[in-house]
């Protein structure tokens, strides 16, 4: 038998609120967003833009710019800020244009893709070695083994 | 309403340049030559209009982004949503303006170059 509960008892309290990940996703979009704004120009500024451009890009002017942590740092900030700032867009999208079982599928792709290329990237450029290129390799003298 | 499409679609592009330029920077740790070889292709005239349009898809989206967030934090920005738009598109076209001479100028020494192999 179902028992009533008498007028007036006292408001049973509410179960603790849980956190609004929707909402820190949504913060994580403005202020990421800022940050990629002065990380991306920079990025574009210094490899397609200043000197030759985009045809000065090989595999010595990636070890040059890498040669300083300064370039490290950026670099890492751009890829785990640039990758969660597209991945978090792309969820929206998902729930928005999709449902049921597509939808679940898409966003584990997602999840997984992410991730493994937060892993890759992050692998790359801390154990980058530029001693690979010879002609690199002979200016540097660290390389001499 | 065009500016949330741009928006999204300009998102959605990014996103994919970022997977695969993720990746193909990722073969600096395979090897030298793997990874010149790759790049090399980013070289290429057609590849180059391709970097034109890249940088017009990240200006806009950057741009957009930014009115977005004065919308939804600044006082005055909801008022002056239709303003920060145009506001937007000037920039955007001073940035093109500033880039499109730079790369124009490799995709056609490219063109050239590929012209005398």
């Amino acid at each position: 038998m179902t028992t009533i509960e008498a007028p007036r008892s006292p408001v049973v309290p509410v179960k603790r609120r849980r956190t609004n990940w929707e909402k820190w996703g949504w913060l994580y979009q403005r202020v990421s967003g800022v940050l990629l704004v002065v990380l991306i120009f920079g990025h574009l500024f210094t490899n397609l833009f200043l000197g030759q451009g985009v045809r000065a890009i090989d595999f010595a002017f990636v070890a040059g710019k890498w040669a300083n942590p300064f370039w490290i740092v950026w670099d890492l900030l751009l890829l785990w800020l640039a990758l969660i700032h597209g991945s978090n867009g792309m969820r929206t999208l998902i729930n928005d244009y999709t449902r049921r079982r597509l939808r679940i599928v898409l966003l584990v792709l997602l999840a997984v893709v992410t991730v493994g290329l937060l892993l890759i990237g992050t692998l790359v450029l801390t154990t980058f070695d530029p001693c690979l290129d010879k002609t690199v390799a002979s200016q540097i003298p660290q390389c001499k083994a | 309403m065009w500016s949330w499409v741009l928006h999204r679609i300009t998102g959605v592009a990014i996103f994919f340049f970022l997977l695969v330029h993720i990746l193909d920077t990722a073969l600096v740790r395979v090897s030298p030559e793997a990874y010149n070889q790759v790049i090399g292709t980013y070289k290429t005239p057609i590849m180059g209009l391709g970097e034109i349009a890249l940088v017009a898809a990240i200006g806009l989206h950057a741009l957009n982004g930014l009115r977005i967030i004065l919308i939804d934090f600044w006082k005055l920005g909801p008022k002056l949503q239709r303003v920060m738009f145009w506001v937007a598109i000037a920039l955007w076209i001073v940035l093109l303006a500033g880039f499109l001479p730079r790369q124009l100028t490799n995709v056609w020494f490219e063109f050239q170059g590929m012209g005398s192999v």
